[in-house]
């Protein structure tokens, strides 16, 4: 029996049993959305480059397909899923990537991986492979259920296969720090990102903030001249590090929330500890904080909050919704999966 | 013509609206500035027509965010122009953007001539309002990046207006490039010309826009434009190039390098913006164009892997033959969606229903190469039909059922975008 049918055959044993099961790919995100409970499936076996074509700008893989394994394939082309999804020690697949929504420090300039989907194969509630989108760049059939498994984790389908656009590799590129405090990073981040300048990467940690331009050596070169402060020698390791969080902001607390909101937003709580990332519009707090009022603040700032890692993992942890929204999502849920077989409660308690 | 046309003036009227309709069952068309290529915003005999045109407030324009907040009845044009100041631009450019409107590129995730680099409607919007049938407010993205949980906003652009009415959306900003420039090159034979497409991306270059137009459409654009383009090519390019002057004038040697490898039989490179705007007149007048030199024209908007263009072109060549209409090919060459506009004349018996035949067999062949049957205009009603080309029957049950998640009644724009499952049986036993 080939992977793919033994995953249909779970999935169709599980539903006629009414038994959940909990998807795993690398394993390496389980500290997201709430406890995984159930039955493992498990997709990190069916994996695999399906399709490659360069001059196209497509690749196709199967779920289970490691993140770095996918970019070493590309860069042999001088091509790369430019969004850069965290590889988390090689352990990230691409189907986990799209599931949690994740995307690198370049996401404001090169996009999300969401916005590289171009269609998805996955397995449905009822045990049936089915195919949203394709492997062309422009596709407007039917509604875009692809991307609307960005960030459902798992609980609409069971990701098998998935297309992505790829993009040509920089030639180059150069960071310059500066030690400056979060308000003014902020200022300056915005400032560049509305010039055309040739921006990959703005954050702000521990007291500096780090600018990262891409591109050909003579075009970055004249983009940096303009920026004060010193350039670091090994810049990748810098922002793979931050990709994958390995900096020691991530590392040394068991409590991280993140927040996703207007770029310009002002900086606040100032005495917390903050890692201010995608120009603003990503923001990394550490510590023990109270749910309720870490919505408000984000609230204040037009957007969200989401607890990553640390407290009750039983506890509700993406951000509240209202209550037609979360009838929505039930409704959704039973579109896909009526016998709510996949990742019960990993998104929220209530499905 | 339908029943009654509601026009509001704000969200809350829009609520009340839905609310009366969801309460009595009366079916909902949402329509803006009618642009729209497949029929998707057409009546319904008894239904409300609810017109979006009074909703045309800028909201905000926040320069340093990059971003600007719009009622849905705002022009596409008028986004960029309004920010232009701040030197910024809105990226997705449909060809009828000074006429359509957002909320209609919400619901048809409305494309242009510059998507493989800046993507479309999908990648370019932050947050929508959304008054749903039952007259509440869902609001999906958000004041950041992204949003937790399932991309609903996804499920919301290109939706038709299947799924709800869009009241307000909060678009992405671009800071415009300081130089661009455009290389016109003609060809001898189509394969030399697709073959020269993959070379420039294979080289790491991404065009802004990537245009390729066959011999018939050049004819009739140099007819109507008087761009200069070369009537004797069997196939044109348009390769534009932006960015820092550095990066442009880099690239534009690399595309002409390339263009003339592949036997271009001649290469022009535009000398100014008075040039660049004359060779892109050209190509942006193509369909009037096409309607100078016949009665009427079909467009159609399939997708293709880009390796498989000779294939399928010399697909259209042969049907062309075959139900004797005359076609002309006009193709995003770049991101592989083709727009063959098929001549006809309405007022001969019978050439209308070739026409859509003809049509119908040119997507097919699309879908067979492994593409799609609309890359940018969207299903409507025109292509009800080739959806159970395009997906099979779990497939289309699922869309059913996404669908019945907004819409439990099947209220909002009925009979459009996707066939329901009874549609789906009896075209199955046609």
């Amino acid at each position: 029996m080939t992977t793919l049918a033994r995953l249909k055959d779970q999935v169709r044993n599980a539903a006629s049993n009414s038994e959940p099961l909990c998807i795993v790919g690398g394993n390496s995100k389980r500290h997201l959305g709430r406890e995984p409970t159930g039955t493992p499936i498990e997709v990190s076996h069916y994996s695999g480059i399906v399709d490659y074509q360069p001059t196209e700008l497509v690749v196709s893989a199967r779920a289970g397909t490691a993140v770095s394994e996918l970019q070493q394939t590309l860069a042999e082309k001088n091509q790369m899923l430019a969004c850069d999804p965290p590889e988390f020690d090689g352990k990230a697949t691409i189907g986990g990537a799209l599931a949690c929504n994740q995307s690198g420090p370049s996401r404001p300039w090169y996009g999300s991986i969401r916005d590289y989907v171009l269609g998805v194969r996955l397995i449905n509630g009822k045990g049936e492979h089915l195919r949203f989108g394709g492997q062309v760049m422009k596709n407007v059939a039917g509604y875009d259920v692809s991307r609307l498994q960005a960030g459902a984790m798992g609980t609409y389908g069971l990701l098998t296969e998935i297309s992505l656009k790829v993009w040509p590799k920089p030639e180059s590129s150069i960071t310059v720090r500066r030690n400056t405090d979060a308000s003014d990073a902020i200022r300056v981040m915005s400032e560049i990102s509305m010039t055309p300048a040739p921006l990959t990467g703005a954050c702000w940690y521990d007291g500096n903030m780090y600018l990262r331009l891409s591109g050909p050596g003579a075009v970055i070169e004249a983009a940096a001249s303009g920026l004060t402060g010193e350039r670091l020698v090994d810049d990748t390791a810098f922002w793979t590090s931050l990709r994958d969080q390995t900096l020691p902001f991530f590392s040394e607390t068991p409590d991280l929330w993140r927040f996703s909101l207007r770029s310009t937003s002002a900086h606040v709580n100032s005495h917390d500890d903050w890692l201010i990332d995608w120009g603003g519009a990503q923001r990394w707090l550490a510590g023990q904080h109270d749910r309720a009022e870490l919505e408000g603040v984000a609230a204040s700032a037009n957007g969200e909050v989401t607890r990553i890692r640390g407290g009750d993992q039983s506890a509700e942890r993406l951000p509240s919704l209202s209550d037609s929204k979360r009838e929505l999502l039930i409704r959704l849920k039973q579109a896909f999966d009526p016998a709510r077989v996949f990742n019960p409660g990993r998104l929220y308690g209530w499905m | 013509m339908p029943r009654l046309v509601v026009m509001p003036n704000s969200t809350e009227q829009v609520q009340k609206a839905m609310r009366l309709c969801r309460r009595y069952r009366v079916p909902v068309v949402v329509r803006g500035a009618g642009t729209g290529l497949s029929g998707g915003a057409l009546p319904h005999p008894d239904g409300v027509l609810l017109s979006l045109t009074r909703l045309t407030q800028l909201l905000e324009i926040d320069p340093e965010a990059r971003l600007a907040r719009v009622q849905p009845g705002v022009r596409n044009l008028e986004i960029s122009e309004a920010c232009d100041a701040f030197g910024l631009f809105y990226a997705p450019d449909p060809s009828s953007q000074i006429a359509c409107s957002i909320g209609g590129n919400v619901a048809e995730n409305a494309g242009g001539v510059h998507c493989l680099k800046y993507g479309l409607t999908v990648h370019n919007v932050l947050q929508v309002t959304v008054v749903t049938v039952d007259g509440e407010i869902i609001t999906v993205g958000s004041g950041g990046l992204d949003s937790a949980g399932p991309d609903l906003m996804a499920l919301i652009i290109g939706s038709e207006g299947m799924l709800g009415v869009v009241t307000e959306v909060t678009v992405r900003l671009l800071p415009k490039p300081s130089h661009c420039q455009v290389v016109l090159a003609s060809f001898a034979d189509v394969e030399s010309a697709g073959d020269a497409v993959s070379a420039v991306i294979a080289g790491g270059i991404i065009p802004a826009g990537f245009e390729m137009m066959d011999n018939n459409a050049v004819r009739a654009a140099e007819a109507f434009a008087e761009a200069g383009y070369d009537t004797e090519a069997a196939a044109l390019l348009l390769c534009e190039l932006d960015g820092s002057a550095g990066e442009v004038q880099d690239g534009i040697g690399k595309v002409v390098n390339v263009f003339e490898q592949h036997g271009a039989t001649s290469v022009r490179v535009s000398q100014d913006e008075a040039e660049r705007d004359l060779y892109w007149k050209g190509r942006k007048s193509a369909f009037p164009a096409i309607g100078r030199i016949s009665a009427d024209y079909y467009c159609m908007d399939g997708t293709i892997p880009r390796r498989m263009l000779s294939r399928v072109l010399r697909g259209i060549s042969e049907l062309s033959t075959e139900f004797g209409l005359r076609v002309a090919n006009v193709f995003h060459a770049g991101d592989g969606n083709m727009h063959p506009l098929i001549l006809f004349d309405e007022s001969k018996p019978g050439e209308l229903d070739k026409a859509e035949a003809f049509g119908a067999k040119i997507l097919e062949l699309c879908v067979e190469v492994g593409g799609c049957i609309t890359g940018e205009h969207g299903v409507g009603v025109e292509k009800l039909k080739q959806m159970l080309i395009q997906f099979d029957a779990p497939e289309l049950a699922l869309l059913n059922g996404i669908k019945d998640a907004w819409d439990p009644e099947g209220l909002l724009n009925p009979g459009k975008g996707v066939p329901t499952l009874k549609r789906c049986q009896e075209y199955r036993s046609l």
